[in-house]
């Protein structure tokens, strides 16, 4: 092998978090106990990407992505700026598993993107542009200090592109929140968000309920029974006698 | 001369006594060269080397010497061995059956291997507290036929109380670790897992047909049940192996054998039951299905496979903890797995489930959460 | 340096579907084999248990059982004349990672092709005339027949236990199945999978209309299963995570549920997970392949000699591997010679999503399996007449929504802002009484003389070879076929009361962002002649003949259906040719 082979892989090696070991099978189907990838449950805690202003400002952009009514919570009460938060902090954060190599060229909108940026970089980019474009459009008020419509206003412009950043693409940081936001919102409650099943609550969804033989010929008819998460359901705990 | 028909029957006849299961590590390359680690309750034993390697084997032994090993417990040297070693059932084995094994064994590589036995503490290294033991324990006599039986019946007694020796792990021991002899077959925990009540009376075995059991013994599998763990290990080395008319004569034996009325139940409080019942079904109904019955051959019967209505809840809470792969044979290489539950519910939430399985289709009695607790902990200072 | 392991009879390079269903073969015809795979060791009770399998975020969203582009990726571009870029993550298709391959995450429809699809140059020349292909059009025959595959499909459905209601039994048709596939010898080892609501109503619907619909073919098990290997299935439990998830309960045909417990069991086989092969080695004539190269996860790098060499990779994988290792000539579109890389093609997907009156239709989109649904299939290949309509080709179409899944499966009507308080609300009020199929037109690509891949001449893989770089776009005749399908498609929705049918065309250019299908295809052909072929009839090199080369790379082009039934038939096809001819008198097996 070339150094410079040599090289590269000992970067991606570096860069694989999952420590795999290559194994010879023979004779039977490996097994040990305990499963092998079982999923690491966010806990509640501190900000973890976000500093203090950051997790401001998105606990009111998510807030204003998915605002609150009268049945369901608003992407902040649902954990949504949480669950993003720990996205940023991990794998995700790092575009750890992309395809990382230069050169960077931008290219078609059908060749996908090839910006160089991280999404934690892309977020800690755009949430300091953000902020430096409303204190100086709206009386050096931050965006979480605004008032609803008018943080709809703001985030309308992003979304047109009628408001641009210098230092990253303000278009393609409302994209990564459309797609993001929503996420926390739905995603199993272990990630972060989705607090106690409220999306799922709010359309109807199981969760991660794994057997429904009983119900597939129940026509026309609403499943009754309420979602499960990975973390469980309160119906789990036996209640105290 | 070779006896080649001598060294086949041998052959069979380790199989069926299942030599390999404690003188051959797992997975080595090296058939019965010993140093595997058996737990009993007093300490780890270590199983020697019984291939023919003159140094560290049995290559030197004569085959009387051999023949007292195995029917009498008593080694080369004069010392008494462990009950570790089932002699107390071998003894029940014909001169003849031993002598075969012998033939075998005779054949097989020899492996150079030194093996330090004995690593029990005080006093229990003091292989003079056996002479005690085996005047308590050990019968001595070939197993004799009942004429009024079955053939079919007496081929099955002698494998279960021979070779098999299935009560070295089935029948309840006493303190000492004898069996206690009134309690043949009722069931007895070892090495982590609960060996149920194998009686067909009223326990756990009762609605097994003699067929059921012998495709359980052949295959590991069949409509009720799936063998895991140590029992897996026996199907896996040696009941699959066994022919299907020695299969047949075992589960017919066995299903002759009365046993008790399980314990009478304490019911289970109302709200560990419907925790219990909501993990059920949010958890365990994709594969055993909400009402328990699981797919004949694939996921067990939960109202029907013996460790989950066995008295002793540790089998069940042990794969409820830590998952179990059920046994891959000829006739059923599929070996499917229980996934681990461990790491997603609490002691309480565990404690709930394996009382709900219990006691919903059975009648077992509830586990509590300090016992979940318990066995957690057991189970992680396991190495197996 | 490579260190050099003892030989074997054979090595098969990646162990998915046709990997584990020739390792089987092969073991069971008593050679000694050994199997590398890039990734690792999965199976169902350790890797995706019920207890968190369904976890949308992690498999679906973040991909996890997938290659991860920083292992290695490819180049897009749509033309010749473009820079192709790298996909920098997975966007149109999803190479699989992993013991078990795409088998793994795949929805498990089990398909045949038509008749018709194995002699389409032919076919369609015949019935419509030269003239009628686009100029630039370079569709093949496959060198086999129906008739030939016949037995092979047989043995893979009764290896999955596919699920499925057969249309055509020796030349009688039956009434509920597919009256346009292929006679088969038997019917489905399984009776279909049972209906939810909305897919059940979408057979009506279709049925009033004049259509045949019938239950997709469905590696989803309607009742416990045990195969011919022995291996048992239990029955699918409709959970809805079956695409892009492992099935936690044994239910869903995967090499894992069907041939890895029988196949590990068998004395001459070994596998090595998570080591990547690298390199066929060849010899000095080139003309013989003495083994493989591959580095495993500690970087080291090992050779594996062996007598014969099965290349059993992804699609673009196996292709890739070939123009690595300098077998086969490179295909020049330019010059339109050269075999490798040429014929590439992909999918013609799209879908409608419809939207019906909350009041009166609870659908629990959430109640589906992967190959759940209803099908017709009077608008694929050539089972309709083209004339009039100036394209060729076609697909089944279905309502075969997969799950509802709520970060990939909320609707809501176009027109609908993409959030705040009015997403929201559209949201909850059409979650339960939308349908959204997934791939609901489900069409052919055919083969373009400008449609290829190759060896990218600027980014590299983390060995430092060489990206593949895929130049592909759709042509005019693919974009008329699907309008057409697409409207015909919505049409059932409306028979069904739909009070909203919105369609989703697809469109060009092409999109390497958008997912279709995984079914990339082609790049090393089969067929009968070795200057527009790299592979035989049996799949064998024409170049290096102890070298086989499995899976949909030898597709000469797509049809309308999903390849893996396909792809299945062609390894068992491979696999009795092997047996039965090549371990015979080792050599090319077919003189051009």
């Amino acid at each position: 092998m070339q150094r410079r082979t040599f090289l590269t892989l000992a970067a991606w090696l570096v860069g694989t978090t999952s420590l795999t070991r290559a194994t010879v099978i023979h004779n039977r189907v490996p097994w040990a106990p305990h499963p092998n990838s079982a999923p690491e449950m966010v806990r509640p805690g501190p900000w973890q990407f976000f500093t203090l202003d950051e997790a401001r400002a998105m606990e009111a952009i998510v807030d204003r992505i998915i605002p609150p009514d009268p049945e369901t919570p608003g992407g902040k009460i649902a954990g949504c700026a949480v669950f993003i938060d720990r996205q940023l902090k991990g794998p995700y954060g790092s575009n750890q598993g992309h395809y990382t190599l230069g050169p960077h060229t931008k290219g078609t909108q059908e060749q996908g993107p090839q910006s160089a940026l991280t999404h934690a970089e892309l977020y800690r980019n755009a949430l300091a542009a953000l902020d430096k474009h409303c204190k100086s459009t709206q009386a050096g008020k931050s965006f979480a200090e605004l008032e609803a419509a008018a943080q709809d206003d703001v985030l309308r412009k992003l979304e047109s592109g009628e408001v641009k950043f210098e230092t990253v693409d303000a278009k393609g940081f409302f994209s990564a929140l459309l797609k993001d936001v929503p996420e926390g919102f739905f995603a199993d409650p272990i990630h972060g968000g989705n607090i106690d099943m409220v999306g799922w609550k709010m359309i109807g969804f199981p969760g991660i309920r794994y057997d429904y033989r009983d119900w597939v010929n129940r026509h026309n008819e609403r499943y009754p029974h309420p979602p499960v998460s990975i973390a469980g359901r309160a119906d789990w705990t036996p209640a105290k006698s | 001369m070779q006896d080649f028909s001598s060294v086949e029957r041998g052959r069979y006849l380790a199989t069926a006594a299942d030599c390999g299961s404690c003188h051959t590590i797992p997975g080595s390359d090296h058939p019965l060269s010993g140093g595997r680690p058996i737990e009993t309750p007093f300490g780890v034993l270590v199983a020697p080397n019984i291939t023919p390697d003159r140094e560290t084997g049995i290559g030197a032994w004569s085959d009387d010497e051999f023949d007292a090993a195995v029917r009498k417990g008593v080694r080369r040297d004069g010392k008494r061995l462990y009950p570790a070693m089932p002699f107390p059932y071998f003894a029940r084995m014909t001169q003849e059956d031993v002598k075969d094994i012998r033939a075998y064994l005779s054949t097989i590589e020899p492996v150079h291997n030194p093996v330090a036995v004995n690593q029990l503490p005080f006093p229990l290294n003091q292989r003079m507290a056996m002479t005690v033991w085996d005047t308590l324990y050990f019968t001595p006599g070939e197993f004799r036929e009942q004429p009024d039986k079955s053939k079919q019946w007496n081929r099955g007694a002698y494998l279960v109380e021979g070779p098999g020796h299935c009560g070295a792990c089935h029948t309840p021991k006493t303190a000492l670790g004898g069996d206690m002899p009134d309690k043949r077959l009722q069931g007895y925990t070892l090495q982590g897992w609960a060996a149920p009540d194998i009686t067909s009376g009223q326990g756990p075995l009762a609605d097994w047909s003699a067929d059921d059991l012998a495709q359980y013994l052949k295959t590991g599998h069949n409509r009720f049940a799936a063998a895991a763990g140590l029992m897996g290990e026996v199907v896996e080395l040696s009941t699959s192996k066994v022919s299907d008319d020695d299969a047949k004569a075992m589960a017919t034996y066995l299903k002759g054998q009365s046993g008790p009325k399980p314990a009478a139940d304490s019911a289970a409080e109302s709200h560990v039951m419907a925790a219990g019942g909501a993990i059920y079904q949010d958890l365990c109904s994709a594969c055993h299905k909400s009402d328990g019955s699981g797919v004949p051959n694939l996921i067990p019967d939960l109202a029907h496979a013996a460790t989950v209505s066995t008295g002793d809840p540790t089998t069940v809470l042990r794969v409820i903890l830590q998952g179990a792969q059920s046994v891959a044979t000829d006739q059923e290489p599929t070996g499917p797995a229980m996934p681990a539950f461990g790491w997603q519910l609490n002691d309480a939430q565990v404690a709930a489930v394996a009382t709900y399985v219990r006691n919903h289709w059975g009648k077992a009695p509830p586990v509590s959460e300090d016992e979940a607790k318990k066995e957690r902990a057991q189970l992680d200072a396991r190495t197996n | 340096m490579a260190r050099k392991l003892p030989r074997k009879d054979v090595v098969i390079v990646g162990l998915g579907w046709t990997g584990s269903i020739m390792a089987y073969e092969l073991a069971d015809a008593g050679l000694d084999l050994i199997a590398i795979e890039r990734g690792p060791w999965r199976n169902t009770a350790t890797d995706y248990p019920p207890g968190y399998a369904a976890d949308e975020l992690r498999y679906r969203i973040r991909h996890e059982l997938f290659l991860s582009p920083s292992q290695t990726t490819f180049t897009f571009r749509h033309k010749m004349s473009e820079a192709a870029l790298p996909i920098r993550s997975w966007g149109a298709f999803m190479p699989p990672n992993g013991v078990g391959g795409g088998g793994v995450h795949w929805n498990a429809e089990t398909w045949r092709f038509l008749p018709s699809d194995f002699v389409l140059k032919t076919h369609l020349t015949e019935r419509y005339g030269v003239n009628f292909l686009p100029e630039d059009m370079t569709i093949q025959d496959w060198g086999v027949t129906y008739d030939e595959l016949e037995p092979h499909y047989d043995k893979f459905e009764y290896l999955c236990g596919t699920s499925g209601q057969a249309g055509n039994i020796k030349g009688t048709i039956m009434d509920g199945g597919n009256p346009f596939e292929g006679p088969r010898a038997r019917a489905y080892p399984n009776p279909p999978q049972d209906q939810p609501f909305g897919h059940a109503l979408f057979g009506k619907a279709a049925r009033d209309l004049g259509y045949k619909p019938f239950p997709q073919p469905s590696g989803n098990m309607s009742r416990p299963y045990q195969n011919p290997l022995g291996v048992r299935l239990g029955p699918c439990t409709y959970c809805g995570f079956c695409e892009w998830f492992g099935c936690g309960n044994y239910s869903k045909a995967s090499p894992q549920t069907t041939v890895l417990p029988a196949l590990v069991r068998k004395p001459n086989f070994t596998a090595r997970d998570n080591s990547e092969v690298t390199r066929i080695n060849v010899d000095s004539s080139g003309k013989r392949a003495t083994g493989v190269t591959f580095v495993d996860a500690a970087g080291d790098e090992w050779e594996q000699p062996a007598d014969l060499v099965v290349l059993s990779a992804y699609t673009i994988f196996n292709v890739q591997l070939l123009l690595l290792s300098g077998i086969g000539k490179a295909y020049d579109p330019a010059a339109n010679t050269g075999v490798i890389g040429r014929n590439f093609t992909h999918q013609t997907t799209s879908d409608v999503v419809s939207f019906f009156d909350p009041a009166k239709f609870v659908f629990n989109p959430f109640i589906a399996s992967g190959a759940i649904g209803m099908c017709i299939d009077e608008f694929n290949g050539d089972n309709f007449d083209h004339g009039p309509h100036g394209f060729v080709g076609g697909g089944y179409m279905g309502h075969v929504q997969t799950n509802g899944r709520p970060i990939e499966t909320t609707p809501v009507p176009p027109g609908t802002p993409l959030w705040g308080a009015a997403w929201k609300k559209a949201v909850k009020e059409n979650y339960q009484s939308a349908i959204k199929p997934g791939t609901g037109v489900h069409g052919s690509m055919y083969s373009y003389r400008d449609v290829y891949v190759d060896l990218d001449p600027a980014y590299k893989d983390r060995f430092n070879r060489p990206l593949v770089r895929i130049t592909m776009d759709f042509h005019d005749n693919e974009i008329k076929q699907n309008k057409f399908l697409t409207d015909k498609f919505a049409e059932i929705f409306q028979a069904m009361g739909a009070k909203q049918v919105h369609k989703e065309y697809r469109k060009a250019p092409y999109d390497i962002t958008k997912y279709q299908t995984t079914h990339l295809c082609g790049g090393a052909i089969m067929g009968s002649d070795p200057t527009t072929s790299a592979l035989n009839r049996f799949l064998q090199s024409w170049d290096v003949p102890n070298l086989f080369v499995l899976g949909a790379s030898a597709f000469p082009q797509n049809a309308g259906y999903n390849p893996t039934g396909t792809v299945a038939a062609l390894a068992y096809w491979t696999a009795d040719a092997i047996r039965s001819k090549y371990l015979k008198n080792p050599g090319q097996l077919i003189n051009a």
